[in-house]
């Protein structure tokens, strides 16, 4: 009975926690639609609902009512894997994140790497369902992204070390409130740029969308699926897209933290604060969506490997040379 | 701590049988799918017995880049149409009493490594686990790492990078003819390179790509 109880209590809590998330991955993919539009010049969905914010629930109503379509020579059981173990990496990563100091669903000691591991797992919804396609185009995106995906993370996880450097905690709320002074926006500048332009690769947004370059592989790995498993795949993307933004926000922003610690700003709850500072940081993805050019193949590969890692590696060093001199370091 | 068994038990039957069918399956893709089960339901054993830091870098490290880069070759290399002749083939047969002999000595290892768990009382000592419970898992890690056994770790440190710098070297093969984009050759290229004023004479033309 005990144990009913506390299932319970999770679930309503795990409900309470996945529901806004996959709500305002709908808000979130009309934002993006709209902002894209506007940089653009024309006006994006605003027919269905008020400036057409339901336009993403009318899509996933038309996707719902779809037939879904399972190619004759594809591997079943991975193609009908791949989808759903997007949209569960996607979602459980949002366990760890931190909405204030109290909540937070699991507040676990390793965080930082929870959620990088879970970030790195993303590729295998891709992989997965490029391969068991069993077609060239899908085949072809997943292979690339394969490779986009893991040089990328190299590099995200050594700007992680830089700000970890900084805390001397892998716990997600030791390094909010580590910040409480100074936002790691501010000494670690250059890190932030390229966790940016790092997550950019490892969601797969505009510049680096080469997984699903339309131009040469129709739609990349998403070329054979249709009606509610491809919905997955895109609500999933979405997900990871947010994610990654709610990691940047905690590892840069401040997380919950109010910018200035008076008056005004403190009666405004923590979570509003991350919420904003994760609109923000989508906004950015958004605007580089509709503004930068997509990369060269070989070009992405050189960025990651030949300038990012090289970087993010020379910082470690300055970061724990700068404090280990000044006698700095998180020793406790 | 029925919960906490049954998870337990959960986890290890799926490993096993993940492990299982890593050399049972006929797909290869198949096998390193099993793999990647296998190997994500000991990060989660780890967890459980509150090695969350080794559990999460098992994670990272094998699921999320080693066991990519092999599910990578496995479907470039197009085995996946092959079918598991190991044991059907009069020639293959020859390797069985290797495989045997091998996991023979894994197997003899792990019993002397269990055993010496049992004959060392102390390591489960309960004095031990209280004070290694006050520090969190990273932060204990960290402490022995870098002091008391910091020239095996970076011995080992070096054997894998002159494993990489190796493997580097065995594939590395220079292409000629290949065109290469140099951004400082792009950059620096002026009007007077590229391009050139001529005065050309009637039905003679120019000579170009001298």
């Amino acid at each position: 009975m005990e144990y009913l109880s506390i299932f319970f209590d999770q679930v309503y809590k795990i409900l309470f926690l996945l529901v806004p998330v996959l709500v305002s991955v709908a808000m979130v993919v009309w934002l993006d639609r709209r902002v894209w539009a506007f940089v653009q010049k024309r006006q994006g969905p605003n027919v269905v609902g008020p400036f057409g914010l339901l336009q993403t629930i009318a899509d996933a109503l038309k996707y719902i009512f779809k037939e879904i379509i399972i190619p004759s020579s594809s591997n079943k059981v991975i193609f009908i894997l791949a989808p759903i173990v997007t949209m569960t990496l996607a979602l459980i990563a949002w366990a760890v994140i931190p909405f204030s100091a109290t909540q937070v669903l699991a507040d676990i000691n390793v965080g930082i790497l929870y959620l990088f591991a879970v970030s790195s797992l993303g590729v295998y919804g891709i992989i997965m369902g490029g391969w068991a396609s069993n077609s060239k185009y899908p085949f072809l995106g997943a292979i690339r992204s394969a490779a986009q995906m893991v040089s990328y993370e190299v590099s995200i996880g050594v700007i992680i070390i830089n700000v970890l450097l900084c805390v001397g905690s892998l716990n997600l709320n030791d390094i909010v409130i580590a910040q409480q002074n100074l936002w790691f926006v501010i000494p670690l500048f250059p890190m932030f740029v390229i966790f940016f332009i790092s997550a950019l690769a490892e969601t797969n947004r505009p510049p680096f969308d080469l997984p699903e370059a339309e131009a040469e592989l129709v739609a990349g790995y998403q070329t054979e699926y249709s009606g509610m498993m491809y919905a997955m795949f895109w609500l999933g993307e979405y997900a990871n897209i947010l994610l990654m933004c709610a990691m940047g926000a905690i590892l840069f922003l401040g997380g919950w933290l109010s910018p200035l610690e008076i008056y005004p700003f403190t009666l405004v709850p923590g979570p509003v604060w991350l919420v904003l500072k994760i609109l923000l940081l989508f906004l950015l993805f958004a605007l580089v969506k509709a503004i930068v050019p997509r990369y060269r193949y070989d070009q992405l590969m050189k960025l990651g490997w030949k300038v990012f890692l090289p970087l993010s590696l020379i910082w470690v060093v300055l970061t724990s040379g700068y404090l280990f001199y000044f006698n700095l370091l998180p020793i406790n | 701590m029925i919960a906490h068994s049954i998870f337990f038990y959960t986890f290890s039957i799926i490993a096993i049988v993940s492990a299982i069918m890593v050399t049972a399956s006929k797909n290869t893709v198949h096998s390193v799918f099993f793999l990647i089960l296998d190997f994500i339901s000991i990060s989660c054993l780890f967890i459980m017995i509150g090695a969350e830091f080794l559990g999460m870098i098992m994670l990272i490290v094998y699921v999320g880049a080693v066991a990519v880069l092999f599910l990578f070759v496995v479907m470039m290399l197009n085995v996946a149409q092959q079918k598991n002749q190991w044991f059907a083939s009069e020639a293959s047969s020859k390797h069985i009493p290797v495989g045997l002999i091998i996991s023979t000595l894994i197997f003899v290892e792990l019993i002397i490594v269990i055993g010496g768990w049992k004959y060392k009382p102390d390591l489960f000592d309960i004095n031990n686990s209280l004070e290694l419970a006050k520090v969190s898992n990273t932060h204990s890690l960290g402490q022995v790492l870098y002091t008391d056994y910091i020239h095996v770790f970076q011995i080992s440190g070096m054997i894998l990078l002159v494993a990489m710098i190796g493997a580097i070297v065995l594939t590395f093969r220079k292409r000629v003819g290949v065109k290469t984009q140099s951004y400082i050759k792009q950059i620096s290229r002026e009007r007077s390179d590229g391009v050139r004023v001529l005065n050309v004479e009637s039905n003679k033309g120019v000579k170009i790509d001298d």
